[in-house]
């Protein structure tokens, strides 16, 4: 790969950050409620005003995920949704523009084949993947895969993370890192934890990285409350809570739009 | 790792130090083991790992463990010459001498029990106030709870729905106990959820909560911490049976789900190369039928639950759901360690099915009056399966060492329902 090559990942967030807001991520999983009701959806949250989408891979044992995405996920596994599905569903995402990152548990590439999925990966036009159990100590043949095939890698920090550690997953990392607001799963929360700003803040002292803080995150105050101290703000149970909700697909849709519109709303409000 | 010494030396005088080079500092078993898990949880590994490590080399905390084990936990168990099941095992002059180590009499029931006191004291050292625990059969979980009563700390245990059903007497336990027990109603509702909803717990509640994993499964330092707290079974057993027959067994058979028995059966035989190491896994209806729990046996490597091993999977790598009579080997993976100890040839694993273990379990109660776990009744039939292959080997009768992990009260709904009452009365 070509360092020196921006990504398309790092593209946008630079653009959001010369507009002087936060970018926005939305997360939805592949093959909920169908792959192609997935897709639309995720088209919906770019419409409502995403820029960038991750698109989860579904797997079995989802340890950092809370109710909301397990039974979403549980569903798509149900309905038989598995790695080339995703796969699709990332070349329908991308088509759009947006930066497409898939988020997955590591089994699932190591089974489908590191470098096997990276390359096919890359040819859907996926930016790159975050990985929530994998910690680069582990991580050698995605860290080779993802340089062969120019994909950018997102590596989570934690709180709980020391300094060492801190310099050791940012240095990881490439197209952003990803910082978890709080200490615990995916789900929304009534307020942002008090702590995540710190962590922000500790990570930028680690990496010129750009910052994202995803869990928790479920409306526009909280989007802005975050915008404040990070360069992204992801939100995912949200999004897919709205598609649970929902009585028909189409409404469905339509409340992932207005939502993403909402959080859109959001991150530009950071200076109010 | 650089340290000789073991939890309570008084009992383990053996060659620890030969074969203590596994795992490697990142926990690594060959290819095996490691750290698959979130970030947030690498600051309570890491200071778990340091509070393991120093407690090797603290005589206080081996005083107190060796003392809970020999006041509290029944140790040592027994081993018990079980002649009369060797005789009707086998043709006259075919057979094996069976020696069963005793792991069914201590407190709370199963060898579970030697694993939970140690955790149980770490967990005090570290400062922390409330453990949780994932429990199939509940025999882990009721011997976490039975510790947590004794240390005073609060309790939560993790069973699926399904086993809460299935194990009802236990979960009456537990309560009993004073341990809050919460049924997992996702996925399959049985002992992998519950290990996932345990780690959803621990990541949220980690400054004061241990998770107290009944298995050698897991990320690094578990794999090798339970190890180490459970090879009091293969200690005691070495110097049983030296006094016993005069020599080393020519083999030791234990189950295998995680395998926490099987390895704390195995190790302090690990350096002895005339030793032969069988793991019986469960083989359900058959590994050929595709419902089983036989993970070495019928699975292919992977990454679950924090580390690389054998496991049951698909294609994609989705968690394939196990089968097993036996609610305790009704687990999808196995611990690294034996990954490990089945790529280098160091032990040999086979499955054996539900009606196998069902028979040993029936032979084993009316030839020695000795009620086993479903769960050790697979050890037991893998052992009748291999006296007469290790008999032709060695030109001699063998001596096989069976681990007896636990006892089976907890299992007669399932033996009355499997053999029927006419089954039973026969």
């Amino acid at each position: 790969m070509d360092t020196t090559t921006v990504s398309k990942l790092s593209a946008v967030l630079a653009a959001a950050k010369a507009e002087n807001r936060a970018a926005l991520v939305g997360y939805l999983p592949a093959g909920f409620p169908t792959v192609e009701g997935s897709l639309d959806a995720c088209r919906a949250m770019i419409e409502g005003g995403v820029d960038i989408v991750e698109v989860g891979l579904p797997y079995s044992d989802p340890q950092m995920d809370g109710p909301v995405i397990q039974r979403a996920v549980e569903h798509a596994l149900e309905a038989g949704t598995n790695t080339v599905d995703v796969l699709r569903a990332v070349e329908g995402v991308a088509a759009t523009g947006a930066p497409t990152l898939v988020m997955t548990y590591w089994n699932p590439i190591e089974r489908y084949g590191v470098d096997r999925f990276a390359k096919q990966f890359a040819d859907a036009g996926g930016a790159g993947l975050i990985t929530p159990d994998l910690i680069p100590e582990e991580a050698e043949p995605w860290l080779s895969a993802s340089d062969a095939h120019g994909l950018d890698r997102v590596f989570l920090v934690a709180q709980s993370s020391t300094d060492e550690r801190l310099a050791l997953t940012t240095r990881a990392c490439r197209g952003f890192v990803y910082a978890a607001s709080l200490m615990g799963v995916t789900g929304t929360r009534t307020a942002v934890n008090s702590q995540a700003a710190h962590l922000v803040e500790r990570t930028r002292a680690a990496t010129g990285l750009p910052v994202c803080v995803g869990l928790g995150v479920s409306n526009a105050a909280q989007a802005a409350e975050v915008a404040r101290f990070a360069d992204g703000v992801i939100v995912g149970s949200a999004f897919v809570r709205r598609l649970l909700d929902a009585p028909d697909p189409g409404s469905g849709l339509a409340a992932v739009r207005e939502l993403a519109e909402q959080l859109a709303e959001g991150v530009r409000a950071r200076n109010l | 790792m650089t340290d000789t010494s073991t939890f309570g030396d008084a009992f383990f005088a053996d060659a620890y130090a030969q074969h203590s080079a596994q795992p490697d500092e990142h926990g690594h078993f060959g290819r095996y083991g490691g750290r698959f898990m979130p970030e947030a949880l690498m600051a309570a590994l890491a200071e778990l790992t340091e509070a393991y490590q120093k407690s090797k080399n603290d005589p206080t905390f081996q005083a107190e463990f060796t003392h809970l084990l020999r006041t509290y936990a029944n140790r040592p168990s027994l081993l018990t010459d079980a002649k009369r099941l060797s005789r009707a095992a086998f043709e006259k002059g075919c057979g094996a001498r069976i020696l069963l180590k005793r792991e069914d009499l201590n407190h709370t029931g199963s060898h579970k029990i030697n694993n939970v006191l140690g955790q149980a004291l770490l967990t005090k050292r570290m400062g922390k106030r409330r453990v949780i625990a994932e429990t199939g059969a509940g025999q882990h979980g009721v011997a976490t709870a039975t510790a947590a009563a004794l240390l005073d700390l609060e309790c939560v245990v993790y069973m699926g729905e399904e086993d809460t059903q299935r194990q009802a007497l236990n979960v009456a336990r537990m309560r009993m106990l004073g341990a809050e027990v919460i049924p997992v109603a996702i996925g399959s509702r049985t002992l992998k959820d519950a290990i996932n909803e345990a780690i959803r717990d621990w990541v949220t509640n980690v400054d004061h909560t241990h998770y107290l994993l009944g298995t050698v499964a897991g990320p690094h330092p578990f794999p090798a911490m339970v190890r180490d707290f459970v090879r009091v079974i293969g200690a005691e057993a070495r110097e049983q049976v030296m006094t016993l027959t005069g020599a080393l067994p020519d083999a030791v058979a234990a189950c295998v789900g995680g395998g926490s028995n099987a390895i704390g059966a195995f190790h302090a035989f690990v350096p002895d190369a005339s030793v032969r190491l069988y793991g019986f896994e469960a083989g359900g209806s058959g590994v050929e039928t595709g419902l089983h729990a036989a993970s070495i046996t019928g699975g292919e490597i992977g990454v679950l639950h924090g580390a690389r091993t054998y496991l049951l999977q698909d294609e994609y790598g989705q968690t394939m759901p196990s089968h097993s009579i036996s609610a305790g080997l009704d687990y999808p993976a196995v611990g690294p360690e034996h990954a490990w100890l089945h790529d280098t040839g160091r032990a040999v694993y086979e499955a054996v099915t539900d009606d196998e273990a069902m028979q040993a379990f029936k032979l084993l109660c009316r030839t020695e009056g000795v009620i086993p776990a479903i769960e050790s009744a697979h050890a037991v039939a893998g052992a009748l399966r291999i006296a007469p292959k290790l008999r032709a080997e060695l030109g001699r009768e063998p001596v096989i060492l069976v681990n007896l992990s636990g006892r089976g009260d907890k299992d007669m709904h399932t033996a009355a329902a499997y053999f029927g009452f006419s089954g039973m009365e026969a």
